[in-house]
């Protein structure tokens, strides 16, 4: 068994855990105790927070609506698409008809490569994510 | 937050408005209970008797939509019993006349007929909160979701300011998170109108300072577009392609009617997350991003601490890490973006971003992160804001007048409906909903109404009933319970089966844009 320390992805409390791993396959959540906002302690969801890693239902490959059902693509002919895609709507209305809605899930790593994108890839303003709701 | 989590246990007063902290914010929660055994004085302003009202010296139950002329209430007495920090006021704030004037009219005995308040109460929490030193305030959705929100900010921070609450421990203002990386997505320019940092892209030097970094020109200078303007856009035609990472606005936002007709208005919907939901089913691609556990990166919490987060396992099928996949995207569009890991981004962001510079990714391997602003290698963080002096110099009050919520109870819709979470579930419920103990405690949507109601109603508790607004219904169970004032009804909005924003007011403040979700007008109907 192998044991991670990382940060809950729940609220906003930010409590540090240990994740524990067998063959590649979570198996438990301890709490980290000396991490100042765990202290030792977590929430019910913390404690929980594996579970939902290897639910059946996880997205397990890319889509394509393809008549108005999706189906399954490979990586390069879904990012092949998207890409095509977003460059022909820019081309034939303006930039600004695109818009970009980035996550308080994901990492800080990655909304910054997603406002990079729209705003130095598409030189677009338009991005905002759900901190409101 | 202006302050951090660690102070909360030692404030002598806790002034908690428009959040239930023990169950959306546990860790806090907690302290905050703490706190109270040690002696610490409690006021908690919720129409719901939330936990932490066992432990309060005050429970305010202000109609909800009526927080600023409680608050001006609050700092009117403060005024008129000169118990306000008049040193501070002269040394570190402005416009402190403006406020005298315009609280001058919300005497306790007005603000009581706005609020359904006793005055005596009114008068009770601006004492506690005015006369301990060691005052913290902490507020979470319950000020912001209203047309309102932006101001009710403001009056927050107006309060806190009067009485010097500020720049030291144990006090401030401190606006609790909800999702976990919310303050960081902020912090990284995830907004229409900053880049990392809140460097602002009006800023001319700033926008020259990014061009030059990413080897670009022509970033825009103006303002984008907010989320609930988009799909205002996407609904005109307006707009015609969405990049969607990690969110559903299918769940998450008000009036799902309008938010459907919305999304499929559009000529590419590109939505990235990790489990099938309402927004993917209307997608044109899907692409599967991964969870925490798959990745490396860091998230920064709501007290602005910066913390790793470790992959534990590979990716899941084909998924990916979300960098990686909008990588993939810019190099196909032409501009690669070459990250060998998570810790060239963040240095990147260290570059470019002040308050986040001397968080490298060698300073996070060990310890529990860092709080921002860290202005360099050497600095430690910083656990509190505004000592000594506000960023921007002198704090200005801004006096903001009550306004009535956009839509209040009639003769055709008598009740309010107030929205928000329970402890089980976390937001839309995508995650917490698959995981076993947690929809084991919880599985189902419930609506809940005082027995008052229930009884002019004619319903029992377990009766599914209609909720209905102006915009939808929805058929749900009640819960009929004494911890929520009469006329007033709660549900949840983590449940797709029952789903309660097809019932919320889409209207949002002006700037904000923050949709009412806590308080539109209802009526209940008994099925059949
Ligand atoms: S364990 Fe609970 S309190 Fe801690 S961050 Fe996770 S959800 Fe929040």
């Amino acid at each position: 068994m192998s044991t991670v320390l990382t940060t809950c992805p729940y609220c906003g409390c930010g409590c540090g855990f240990y994740l524990h791993t067998e063959h590649n396959k979570l198996v438990g959540v301890t709490p980290s105790q000396e991490h100042p906002v765990s202290r030792g302690t977590l929430c019910v969801k913390g404690w929980n927070a594996h579970e939902m890693v290897h639910h059946p239902e996880r997205l397990k490959y890319p889509m394509i609506r393809e008549n108005g059902v999706l189906r399954r693509a490979s990586w390069e002919e879904a990012l092949d698409f998207t890409a095509r895609k977003l460059q022909e709507i820019r081309d034939k209305y303006t930039t600004e008809s695109i818009g970009f809605f980035t996550s308080a899930k994901v990492t800080n790593e990655e909304n910054y490569v997603m406002m990079k994108l729209a705003r130095g890839v598409f030189l677009n303003s338009n991005i905002d994510h759900c901190a409101r709701l | 937050m202006t302050n951090s989590i660690n102070e909360f246990q030692n404030a002598e007063c806790i002034f908690v408005i428009g959040s239930n902290t023990t169950e959306q914010h546990p860790e806090i929660g907690a302290r905050i209970i703490e706190a109270a055994k040690k002696g610490a004085k409690i006021i908690v302003c919720d129409a719901r008797s939330i936990r932490l009202v066992k432990y309060a010296a005050v429970h305010i139950k202000q109609r909800n939509g009526t927080d600023i002329a409680l608050l001006n209430g609050i700092m009117n007495v403060i005024i008129q019993e000169d118990l306000y920090d008049k040193q501070f006021v002269a040394e570190r704030t402005e416009n402190f006349d403006a406020l005298k004037t315009l609280v001058a009219k919300y005497t306790p005995e007005y603000v009581s007929k706005i609020t359904g308040v006793p005055a005596d109460d009114i008068i009770k929490a601006a004492r506690i909160y005015a006369t301990h030193k060691k005052s913290m305030i902490a507020y979470a959705m319950g000020i912001t979701q209203h047309i309102c929100g932006v101001d009710n900010v403001k009056t927050v921070a107006n309060l806190a300011m009067l009485t010097g609450h500020v720049g030291m421990e144990s006090t401030g203002v401190n606006p609790l998170r909800g999702q976990n990386n919310v303050q960081g997505a902020c912090d990284m320019g995830g907004l229409p109108n900053v880049f990392t940092g809140y460097q602002k892209v009006t800023d001319e030097p700033v926008c020259q300072k990014f061009e030059k970094a990413w080897g670009v020109t022509g970033i825009p200078r103006k303002v984008g577009k907010t989320v609930t303007d988009m799909l205002a856009m996407a609904h005109k035609g307006e707009l015609k392609a969405l990049y969607i990472m990690g969110e559903n606005p299918m769940m998450s936002d008000p009036d799902t009617k309008h938010v459907e007709d919305a999304l499929k208005h559009l000529e590419l919907l590109i939505v990235q997350d990790i489990f099938p939901n309402e927004t993917t089913a209307l997608a044109h691609v899907v692409l599967p991003g991964c969870t925490f556990a798959e990745k490396d990166g860091t998230f920064s919490n709501t007290e602005r601490r910066v913390s790793r987060v470790r992959k534990a396992i590979e990716p899941i099928g084909e998924s990916r890490q979300d960098w990686q996949i909008i990588c993939d995207l810019a190099q196909r569009l032409g501009y690669p973006m070459k990250y060998s890991s998570w810790a060239d981004i963040l240095r990147e962001i260290n570059e470019l971003t002040p308050s986040y510079a001397g968080i490298t990714p060698e300073r996070l391997e060990t310890g529990f992160g860092i709080q921002w602003p860290c202005p360099n290698k050497d600095h430690p963080g910083t656990p509190y804001l505004h000592k000594g002096k506000f960023t921007k110099g002198l704090g200005t009050f801004v006096p903001c007048e009550h306004i009535e919520p956009n839509e209040v109870p009639d003769a055709e819709y008598p009740l309010t409906l107030t929205t928000g979470r329970v402890y089980w579930h976390y937001h839309t419920g995508s995650m917490t909903r698959r995981t076993n103990l947690l929809e084991r405690e919880c599985n189902q949507n419930f609506v809940e109404i005082h027995p008052d109601t229930a009884k002019s109603l004619n319903v029992r508790n377990g009766e599914t009933v209609i909720v209905e607004t102006r915009r939808g219904s929805i058929e749900i169970p009640t819960k009929i319970t004494d911890e929520i004032v009469p006329g007033l009804i709660f549900v949840p909005f983590h449940f797709t089966e029952a789903k309660v924003n097809l019932l919320t007011n889409p209207a949002h403040d002006p700037v904000g844009k923050i949709p009412e979700y806590k308080v539109c007008a209802a009526r209940i109907r008994k099925k059949g």
